[in-house]
């Protein structure tokens, strides 16, 4: 299912985003009120967690230029490195900017 | 052990407004990824009041940034909810975490509470709690200040975007695909987890090349997920 994002389209999207991210804020409290988290449950929702960022990068990683990649590759290694996001983050800017100046 | 009254259960406006300037600091540099979201959005085509409407009503800022990967004139709708779901699913371990300390208050101020709880002021309030101190003026607060700041921030990125006239050469159209990767390398780091991210980036290539469009988020996500699920960590 697809929807436009022209005139109203946008918005309701947006809604729904809001509506499933407030699930989440208050899904754990819910359920609690009623039965405890397993063991299971918790593993499989923290590894997927950091899996949907990862399901998305990749692709952006093949598919990208040059420039994208060594863009990911600094942040990678300033992340590694200083554990600082936002150097991390103003590095593969930099990197991508420089690239794409130079090359 | 302190005479003095600090039960951990304890939420007034004293410790609101401590837990507001408690976060105020790390709130700075939320403005400078609200920027970032804000200007990355204006490249997908978003409009003002929408960008500011996510910010406002999702205020979850990887989420947001993946959102703007699936912007289009068409959007998948189904495949956009489950990617915003499984990135914020984190959210249920913090509100079942929390629930011990949340579960004396009424269902309004419990629910309302949640209504700002995300990564950094979550992280605070358990380290207060840890201690037997009061942490829920620090979600409380900390999270008014956060979500007000990223808004903010998101508002002040839509006009810096909107001077610049070619983003891609300054490499612009890279800080969504950097906010998320730091946001990875960022996180735990093991054995275990470098297997699920494996496993996760795998099954997303498989699927970008074999399956339908945009299925790839959440099949690797699963993928990930199951990895997880059945190499168990120790708690």
């Amino acid at each position: 299912m697809s929807l436009e994002t022209g005139g109203l389209g946008a918005l309701l999207i947006i809604l729904a985003m809001g509506a499933v991210t407030l699930a989440t804020r208050w899904g754990g409290v819910f359920v609690m009120s009623f039965v405890p988290i397993g063991y299971r449950v918790r593993q499989f929702i923290h590894a997927m967690s950091g899996s949907v960022l990862v399901a998305l990068l990749a692709p952006l990683a093949v598919t990208g230029d040059n420039a994208a990649r060594l863009a990911l590759l600094t942040t990678a290694v300033i992340m590694l490195t200083l554990r600082k996001p936002l150097p991390a983050i103003a590095g593969g800017v930099l990197a991508a900017a420089l690239w794409r100046q130079l090359a | 052990m302190t005479t003095r009254e600090t039960s951990p259960y304890r939420l007034d406006r004293a410790l609101v407004w401590e837990g507001f300037k408690t976060l105020l600091p790390l709130s700075l540099f939320v403005i400078v990824f609200g920027i970032a979201f804000g200007l990355a959005a204006a490249q997908v085509g978003l409009g003002g009041l929408e960008i500011v409407l996510m910010s406002t009503l999702v205020f979850a800022g990887a989420s947001q940034f993946a959102a703007l990967e699936l912007w289009g004139p068409q959007i998948p709708v189904f495949t956009l909810l489950v990617t915003v779901f499984a990135i914020n699913a984190r959210h249920l371990l913090m509100g079942a975490t929390l629930y011990p300390w949340l579960e004396p208050l009424s269902p309004a101020r419990r629910y309302g509470i949640m209504v700002v709880a995300s990564d950094a002021n979550w992280a605070m309030a358990m380290q207060a709690f840890g201690r037997g101190q009061p942490g829920l003026g620090l979600l409380l607060g900390g999270g008014i200040a956060l979500w007000g700041f990223w808004v903010l921030g998101t508002w002040l990125g839509l006009h810096v975007g909107g001077a610049v006239q070619d983003p891609a050469s300054l490499g612009l159209d890279m800080v969504m695909g950097c906010f998320l990767l730091a946001m990875v390398v960022g996180g735990e780091k093991n054995l275990r987890m470098l297997l699920i991210w494996a496993v996760a980036a795998g099954a997303s290539l498989v699927a970008f090349y074999h399956l339908p469009e945009n299925s790839h988020v959440v099949v690797g996500a699963l993928a990930g997920g199951l990895v997880g699920l059945v190499w168990g960590k120790r708690e």
